[in-house]
């Protein structure tokens, strides 16, 4: 690389449920709430010098549409000459935004950029005009499975028995007890951006935090949940992400811009993979793209002190970890919790994912190395890699 | 909370009531502990429908803030729905007020309601999100602190309507920020066609502590909120009891409506100027008991109920034309010629390229004349580009757009030609048919004539149905009226065209029948012509002059005469004597002025102020006859009303109100008279005239 990329900061307003707290908010005036909050905490870089914003959105239409990194680039108040684009790869469409504006800081095209995404399943319910192609079914390309994501985890079950829905279950409500406990230390509220919110009933509201988690799950409630999925399967409101709105945005600059402009640093990128399997199993793809990005990376497994891993289901997440044989309730994993508790507003997490990585970065220095990864539709996994620019010598 | 108990005037529609919906902000994340309880007003209509105040909406927020109060937030704030705040009080009930009592107790409880903001002992924070008016602006004045978007117009339009900030802007605004800025914004800017404050004006004038932009305002403004809370930010007042400014603040508030209204002492203003003189020393208590009398005496007063009369008027016509015929019929205009290329002419180019933004060729009878015009125009727009008002590249476009020639075929092509050369009806009937032959035959054609017949101009062409009178008046750019005058064979497209054109200029029309003078000049030659010949008679100038002072014309019948020019004034006067009859006088004295190139009756000195021009006096004929003040006002009274009726009986116009829109935004006679008529008819004169009012009681008069 011949540059070294940097994440400045990343912020992210509080999660909704579909269509609540959100539900008469624009999603793009959620991404220009991000946007705002995050340059109103970064005062020393001044909006002229931000060479791109791309914007990551999974349904590119109404509210998320007319080129959204444009719009919202206009829409926050950016000075004209800033430009900004559009990004899409499901889920992990801010991930991809980072690692595109990243992928161009290090050629030396930009200095300094926005990467964020915004989704809000309110206004865009999954598979919103979606089309699929026929021949998808009729040449068998992909099993009906493929194109719902609940049934591609109960694949996930099925080709790895060890797998249980029990395991399952207790990760699940183990992310909610960690989120609950995040939230009492007041961790997560650090990168969450007040956002006003109106309704017509209610009138003007502000957001301070994720409307989703539910800190008082047990075990015993988690196991009389339905299967929407299949008859008998194990995939369950309670061990999946749920629907969400919420948008994410990242400041992402070449190491030596950021600190001439005084710039925090808050992690510095090692790389990232993207790979594929089958689209049966999407949930599967962080193993082999974790691999590709560990190898790229000339680093094992082994050198990884901080993960945070999207929770789309917690069977996803367990595979993972199964795959390197890291305990399910791991301490490096996900300390704030993840998406089941606060939600997964499908393009926006992947920043979610650094902006707690680089949370746990500050608080523990004796960590050099540090993932974000997830899954995503249509069968991909998606790992970047991080440094810990707070490192100070240890074991990893 | 308020115990005054309401009732809704008989009559009056039903109010649009705002909700007041009350909700908790944890203030932990901006920065202090504890929650705002955040009102929002929201009538549940969209930005076009105003929040408004009428009696259950005041019970709505009074309802709401006792909620606020019982949740013990750390401080209540109030904001609005989106682009609005609060457009200020329901007038729409005011009309329908017959007992003192009712106009006191509406006084009181937006007092009762409002002032609670101040006295809660929680600190209170208004969030003046957008749009915020009156009654509107008033409650963010109670609150203790006031934050407000940058895109958020603000203003206290009172005086203009014929009230006073009556629910303690007049009182409290002094207070908050002195008595010059007080005068700024309830007298001058009212009294300035009703100027808004744009964000940075409020913030400078100190109306508001803090100004943001509105993609995050609200969570900024709950951030002020918190900082003011928590200390960490101090918001100065100044008290200004003992401030040096209160006398002349109240002079320049007084001049200022006595210029409005040519010198007359008018009510609403006098009133707001008592009220803001009482802020320096009295209580706020003493000062919103006070603003309640005011209030009842002005809403138990005829010229206020002419005033809303007239407002709601001019707001309605505004969007409707009376009579114009379905818009689907109007042709499409994408080039129009203008034939002269004079100074009024050149006004009319520049107002069509400047709305239509489509070619525009001007000619006249040779090319350096053309030219002239269309120099004059470019030089308009350079202007405009100057004082920043037109964007350079809008200005290039124009440019572009706009020339001149002397040969006429240039108008080939056109969708629409208007004619703005001398008042000469031979000449006009000459060029229209020359215009014929040049365009296609759904060209529509309009003059500009003030007091000659459409219909003769359009005689003996082939196509009489295309042409129409689009009557301007003087300057073009400013006054707000176009009258649309039909002839007997103008056709519903043409006139269709011609109204879809007229409100792309952005005018207030009124369609009127071909008649001499059509509305506005008919009815001011007719009262001119009765003061100058009062004064023909033998009744010194000034008295004649100085007879309708008391009534608030904006100028005097010579000053008005003297914009005019009396060359103008006696052309038509002459016109309108021929067509209408020898009741429109053709004064000697203006002959003589008009003989002798003496321009005006009054010469500006050196300070500004007005004298008698001697080179006048001497051409007045000096009759026997004087008489008093009082008996040229009554018979220049009696001539308007004689000639309103006839006009109404003729058909000129099919409505009074039409009358009264004329002389509103046509000749800016005040709304206190409600254009004319409504005055006429509260002075007896209507009666006495024509055995009839115009308007029945309680239209635009107390009932």
């Amino acid at each position: 690389m011949s540059r070294s990329v940097v994440l400045v900061d990343a912020v992210r307003t509080p999660f909704g449920k579909a269509g609540s707290m959100y539900a008469g908010t624009r999603a793009d005036d959620l991404m220009v709430r991000a946007i705002r909050g995050l340059l109103e905490r970064n005062p020393k870089l001044d909006p002229k010098a931000i060479d791109d914003v791309a914007i990551a959105a999974a349904t590119q239409s109404g509210d998320q549409g007319m080129n959204i990194g444009r719009s919202v680039a206009l829409l926050a108040g950016l000075p004209n000459s800033v430009p900004g684009y559009s990004i899409d790869r499901w889920c992990a469409g801010a991930m991809t935004a980072v690692t595109t504006i990243s992928g161009a800081i290090a050629l030396g095209a930009y200095d300094i950029a926005i990467a964020g995404g915004v989704e809000h399943m309110g206004n865009h319910p999954m598979g919103e005009g979606m089309d699929p192609n026929p021949r998808y079914l009729a040449e068998k390309i992909v099993d009906q499975d493929a194109l719902a994501m609940g049934a591609t985890a109960e694949r996930l079950h099925d080709r790895f028995p060890q797998l249980t829905k029990e395991r399952a279950d207790r990760y699940a409500m183990n992310s909610q007890l960690k989120t609950a406990k995040a939230y009492a230390d007041g961790k997560i509220q650090r990168d969450l951006i007040p956002t006003a919110a109106r309704s017509a009933e209610l009138g003007w509201g502000v957001a301070t935090a994720d409307e989703s988690p539910r800190p008082t799950t047990t075990m015993e409630g988690l196991a009389g949940l339905k299967t929407p999925f299949r008859p008998a399967g194990r995939v369950t409101p309670g061990n999946s992400s749920g629907l969400n709105d919420g948008a994410t945005a990242a400041i992402l600059a070449d190491e030596d811009k950021a600190k001439e402009l005084g710039l925090t640093i808050k992690a510095r990128l090692v790389t990232f993979a993207f790979a594929g399997v089958e689209p049966e199993v999407m949930g599967y793809g962080p193993v082999p793209s974790t691999i590709k990005a560990l190898a790229k990376a000339g680093l094992t497994i082994a050198d990884i002190g901080a993960f945070e891993i999207n929770e789309a289901f917690a069977v996803q997440v367990i595979a993972f970890l199964d795959h390197f044989g890291i305990a399910d309730d791991d301490a490096r994993v996900n300390p704030y919790g993840g998406a089941i508790a606060v939600g997964h507003p499908l393009a926006s997490s992947g920043v979610r994912l650094m902006l707690n990585l680089a949370r746990t970065f500050e608080e523990r220095p004796e960590v050099r190395y540090g993932i974000t990864t997830m899954c995503i539709g249509l069968g991909m996994g998606g790992t970047v890699i991080w440094e810990n620019p707070h490192f100070v010598g240890g074991s990893k | 909370m308020t115990t005054v108990k309401i009732e809704m005037p008989e009559g009056a529609p039903e109010e649009v009531v705002t909700n007041a919906l009350v909700r908790d902000v944890d203030l932990g994340s901006f920065g202090h502990k504890g929650t705002l309880a955040l009102i929002t007003l929201d009538n549940g209509l969209d930005h076009t429908r105003p929040n408004t105040f009428g009696p259950q909406s005041l019970m709505a927020l009074d309802a709401a803030i006792t909620e606020a109060l019982s949740r013990k937030p750390a401080a209540i704030a109030i904001t609005g729905k989106p682009f609005i705040f609060a457009a200020g009080a329901d007038l729409s009930a005011l009309s329908f007020i017959t007992k003192r009592e009712q106009s006191l107790a509406i006084g009181k409880i937006g007092h009762d309601v409002f002032r609670r903001l101040n006295e809660c002992g929680t600190p209170t924070f208004a969030f003046i999100n957008g749009l915020a008016l009156g009654g509107g602006l008033e409650v963010g004045l109670h609150c203790n602190y006031r934050t407000l978007a940058t895109t958020a117009f603000t203003g206290l339009p009172e005086v203009f309507l014929g009230l006073v900030p009556g629910w303690g802007g007049a009182t409290i605004l002094p207070k908050l920020i002195g008595p010059e800025r007080a005068v700024q914004v309830i007298m001058l800017n009212a009294l300035n066609n009703n100027t808004m404050m744009k964000s940075k004006d409020a913030l400078a004038l100190g109306v508001v502590d803090a100004v943001y932009e509105p993609s995050d305002f609200l969570e900024r403004s709950i951030s002020f909120a918190a900082s003011v809370l928590n200390g960490s930010k101090k918001i100065e007042r100044t008290d200004y009891s003992n401030d040096p400014g209160w006398e002349k603040a109240i002079a320049t508030g007084r001049a200022a409506a006595l210029k409005k209204y040519g010198g007359a002492e008018i009510a609403s203003p006098t009133r707001a100027l008592e009220l803001i003189a009482a802020a320096q020393k009295c209580t706020l208590g003493q000062g919103f008991d006070a603003e309640d009398q005011v209030l009842a005496d002005l809403t138990m007063s005829d010229p206020l109920r002419a005033s809303l009369y007239a407002f709601n008027l001019i707001q309605k016509k505004r969007k409707k034309v009376e009579g114009a015929p379905k818009p689907a019929l109007a042709r499409k205009v994408t080039r129009v010629g203008v034939v002269g290329a004079g100074l009024m002419a050149s006004q009319l180019a520049l107002l069509l390229l400047r709305n239509l933004k489509c070619p525009v060729v001007m000619t006249d009878i040779d090319q350096e004349r053309a030219e002239k015009g269309v120099a004059w125009v470019k030089a308009e727009i350079a202007k405009l580009v100057e004082k920043k008002r037109m964007h350079p590249e809008a200005a290039a476009r124009l440019v572009g757009l706009i020339s001149g020639s002397a040969d006429q075929s240039v108008f080939a092509g056109c969708d629409f030609v208007i004619e703005a050369i001398f008042e000469e009806l031979s000449l006009k009937q000459d060029l229209f048919k020359k215009l014929e032959a040049i365009v296609s035959p759904e060209c529509v054609i309009a003059t500009n004539t003030s007091s000659l017949s459409v219909e003769a101009m359009s005689q003996g062409m082939s196509n009489p149905e295309r042409v129409i009178g689009f009557h301007f008046f003087n300057p073009v750019a400013v006054m707000p009226l176009l009258e649309v005058a039909r002839t007997s064979a103008t056709d519903d497209v043409t006139t269709a065209t011609a109204v879809a054109i007229g409100k792309e200029l952005k005018k207030t029309m009124v369609i009127t029948k071909d008649a001499p003078g059509f509305v506005v000049n008919r009815l001011l030659t007719r009262f001119m012509g009765e003061i100058t010949d009062a004064m023909d008679e033998g009744t010194a100038p000034d008295i004649a002059d100085g007879a309708m002072r008391s009534i608030g014309f904006p100028m005097s019948p010579f000053e008005l005469l003297g914009l005019v020019g009396p060359g103008v004034a006696l052309h038509v006067s002459e016109t309108l004597n021929k067509n209408l009859g020898p009741r429109y006088r053709i004064s000697p004295s203006m002959q003589r002025m008009v003989k002798e190139g003496v321009r005006t009756f009054y010469i500006k000195n050196d300070d500004g102020t007005f004298a008698p021009n001697p080179a006048a006096l001497a051409l007045v004929e000096k009759g026997e006859k004087a008489s008093t003040a009082e008996q040229v006002r009554l018979r220049a009274l009696t001539a308007i009303a004689e000639e309103a009726r006839m006009m109404l009986d003729e058909g000129v116009v099919s409505t009074p109100a039409e009358i009264d829109l004329c002389m509103l935004m046509g000749a800016g006679w005040p709304m206190h008279l409600g254009g004319i008529l409504p005055y006429l008819d509260r002075e007896g004169i209507s009666d006495s005239v024509c055995g009839q009012r115009f308007h029945a009681p309680g239209v635009a008069s107390l009932l």
